[in-house]
């Protein structure tokens, strides 16, 4: 390695500890999600020292696991989610993940991806952005792109999703260093998220969303994913109808308004 | 606590009000929000994509897209699938021989003399017998008949699942899992069963259809689990393999391996397309299967954590609940009801059912005995075939049964206590079709959350398995 790159900001990788299982109290809650057979486990591994086996074939993790590092001063937990296609049907591994990112509330969700294909992972990528709004992008298999011939331009990837894009071969353990950087960026809010949103080209949709959202704020008027939950209604989503009457909805609100004061803004 | 009850009614009132808004609305946008909206993510996700992804157009030499014409060929496929999987069980039937037979000699023939001997120095006779005759020889017996075939099947396994060969296996059975009317992801919980069904069980998430994945879970535990993957090598190799000429011997007991799992994913088959016939009536789903890219798996890495964390896991497992079990077999071996030891009115009770399907009461009683592992069938067997034999002195000098050749002892063994290629036969068949171990159970009772389809899945299994070796002993009765 050449030598400059230890004492280089981006070298960050000496100021990681990696927790094992130790999570006993932690600063901050990381999720992992991402298309299946994208390298989760493999940077779930990287990152927490963890050996959780890692298989080439989709469907492998369909729990949970956990596991925590330390960065900086502060302390991680790490929750590996299983991988899925989408979040949009109900089937268990999917709705594991969807449950875990809504009502679990990570303060960070690292979303990885698969450089060589990127499209079909953005379809991810963007349903999850509707969720939540703090993110980062890990774009994996970098170098497996690269001998397809195939280039990213992270930043303006960056740029058109609104939130940090680190390229990544994490079989290798490169990009671990700046994964971490921006993981603790975004988790102290030194790094605020813009998230793209998708926007319905349907009138009728639109403005039924836009009603409910309405109706929606004056109950919660901190809560940070009006216009999906709103979707998921119209859609008849009987998991998130059942959230909104028996309170875990309105759990959803609770310190919101402290970390997100521009929050009215998004909705304007 | 009233104290807040105003305002919360208020805001249930609130709520129910913005849900009745919701169900009005819903008429109004129609019934293709789900489409719309993944249309929109879709046109959204290409926008981007093309913004952003260079392709430097150069056309590559492209051997993932020929190895798979090959390995999912539609004449290539299965075949290719037979012979990968043939070489690893022959890998591991050659392979574990020799470490079997040391380990064998080190523990049971060196080790359990010394340790009985002075352990009898200061313990009472009922202490020592317990643990030592009971709780270690079981639990060496597990490991000298487990452990050589798992360090050598589990890395070989692996490799082969993180080069990317497992969704392979899926793309080829798919179609035959459709024509049973079961989920095509059905082939890849049936191979993780390959490992665990308690993880098969819990793989069966990534079937969306709960019908399909009730027939995933059911059928479950036609695949064979790590805990009785050893029984089949072993008795394979001893019966089977020795049918044939020496220097056929370890191919023919991986054929008769193959085919026993050949057997298994044959009643997968069949057993899918009663169920989505009659209980669990209903059409296949479609869905689509991504085939990962061929990754060279990174071999010293693989062969740690398969060694580490596989290997040494199930190993575990098998070890402690071998202890127990073994102190179960040897208090019923030593407990004397009337002038019989509770072993032996067990094994007379269940003989004549043993002999009316071609095995015994020993294998039926270790079988019970084995329900929370699998793992410890064997030693169980031949814990539990000591013991009825009355060969109480074994190993300790007086009439020294085991030699130093682990293999040719066991069968001395076998031999004594009757068995025939018929019973090995059918202990085969019956290790592939009886009730998953208790971890499964309870697995399959926690992702049902149905007493019913636990049951289902319990019995279903036995009964089979039954009624396979009944009729495969009736006929050799009469053939031979």
């Amino acid at each position: 390695m050449n030598p400059n790159c230890e004492s280089c900001a981006v070298h960050n990788s000496n100021h990681l500890r990696r927790l094992g299982l130790d999570m006993g109290s932690f600063d901050y809650m990381v999720a992992l999600a991402g298309n299946p057979n994208t390298g989760k486990s493999t940077v779930f591994n990287a990152l927490t020292g963890l050996k959780q086996h890692t298989g080439n074939w989709p469907g492998k993790t369909v729990t949970r696991a956990e596991g925590g590092f330390a960065y900086g001063d502060k302390r991680f937990k790490l929750v590996d989610l299983p991988g899925t296609y989408s979040l949009l049907s109900t089937s268990v591994d999917e709705e594991v993940a969807r449950d875990f990112i809504l009502f679990g509330r990570p303060d960070v969700t690292v979303i990885v991806a698969d450089a060589t294909r990127l499209e079909r992972n953005l379809n991810l990528t963007l349903q999850i952005l509707k969720i939540t709004r703090r993110a980062v992008l890990a774009l994996n298999l970098i170098d497996e792109a690269r001998r397809h011939g195939v280039s990213i331009d992270d930043r303006a990837l960056s740029r058109e999703l609104g939130i940090p894009v680190v390229p990544m071969a994490a079989r290798q353990g490169d990009g671990v260093d700046a994964l971490l950087k921006m993981i603790h960026e975004v988790a102290t809010g030194s790094y605020v998220c813009r998230p793209r949103q998708v926007k319905n080209k349907n009138r009728k949709l639109e403005r039924a969303v836009q009603k409910l959202v309405e109706q929606i704020h004056a109950l919660y008027p901190v809560l940070p994913n009006a216009d999906w939950l709103a979707l998921r209604l119209l859609e008849g989503d009987e998991r998130i109808i059942g959230a909104f009457r028996n309170g875990t909805i309105s759990e959803l609100t609770r310190g919101e308004a402290l970390q997100t004061p521009a929050v009215e803004k998004v909705y304007e | 606590m009233n104290k807040s009850s105003g305002p919360h009614e208020e805001n249930n009132r609130a709520i129910e009000e913005l849900l009745s808004n919701a169900r009005d609305l819903r008429w109004t946008v129609g019934d293709d929000i789900h489409d719309q909206l993944l249309k929109n993510i879709y046109e959204q996700a290409a926008d981007i994509s093309d913004k952003v992804v260079r392709h430097d157009g150069k056309k590559r030499y492209d051997w993932d897209q020929k190895l798979d014409r090959f390995l999912t060929g539609r004449w290539t496929g299965l075949p290719m699938m037979l012979i990968l999987l043939s070489l690893v069980f022959w890998i591991t039937i050659v392979g574990s021989n020799y470490p079997s037979a040391m380990l064998s000699g080190l523990l049971i023939d060196s080790l359990h003399p010394l340790l009985k001997n002075f352990f009898s120095g200061f313990l009472p006779a009922w202490m020592s017998g317990l643990l030592i005759d009971g709780m270690y020889l079981t639990s060496a017996w597990v490991v000298a008949v487990m452990l050589p075939p798992m360090a050598i099947f589990f890395p070989l396994f692996t490799l082969l699942e993180d080069f990317g060969y497992l969704p392979r296996i899926a793309f080829n059975l798919d179609g035959l899992f459709r024509k049973a009317g079961a989920h095509g992801k059905q082939a890849l919980t049936m191979t993780m069963g390959y490992g665990c069904n308690a993880a098969g069980v819990v793989a069966t998430r990534i079937i969306d259809s709960p019908r399909e994945r009730l027939i995933a879970i059911i059928t479950n535990n036609f695949s064979l689990c790590n805990g009785r993957w050893p029984t089949q090598i072993l008795i394979a190799s001893l019966f089977i393999g020795a049918v044939a000429p020496p220097a056929l011997s370890g191919i023919v007991a991986a054929g008769a391996v193959i085919a026993v799992a050949l057997l298994g994913i044959f009643f997968t088959f069949i057993t899918s397309w009663g169920l989505s016939k009659t209980i669990l009536r209903g059409e296949a789903s479609a869905f689509s299967l991504e085939l990962p890219p061929y990754r060279p798996p990174r071999f010293w890495q693989t062969l740690y954590t398969s060694l580490i964390d596989r290997t040494a896991i199930v190993l575990w497992r098998a070890v402690i609940f071998a202890m127990p079990a073994g102190a179960v077999i040897w208090l019923i071996s030593n407990i004397t009801v009337g002038d019989l030891s509770l072993a032996e009115w067990f094994i007379r009770a269940l003989d004549p059912l043993g002999g009316l399907v071609g095995l015994n009461g020993v294998i039926l009683l270790a079988f019970i005995v084995a329900i929370p592992a699998n793992e410890i069938v064997i030693p169980s067997i031949l814990m539990l075939t000591v013991l009825s034999l009355n060969l109480h002195g074994m190993g300790t000098g007086a009439g020294v049964l085991f030699e130093p050749d682990s293999l040719n002892s066991y069968m001395q063994l076998f031999h004594q206590a009757n068995w025939t290629l018929l019973t090995a036969v059918n202990l085969m068949l019956f290790s592939l079709l009886h009730n998953p171990c208790s971890t499964t159970i309870y697995t399959i009772y926690k992702e049902t959350g149905s007493w019913k389809w636990t049951m289902v899945s319990t019995f279903l299994p036995l009964a089979l398995g039954f009624i396979v070796i009944f009729f495969v002993t009736q006929w050799a009765r009469i053939a031979f």
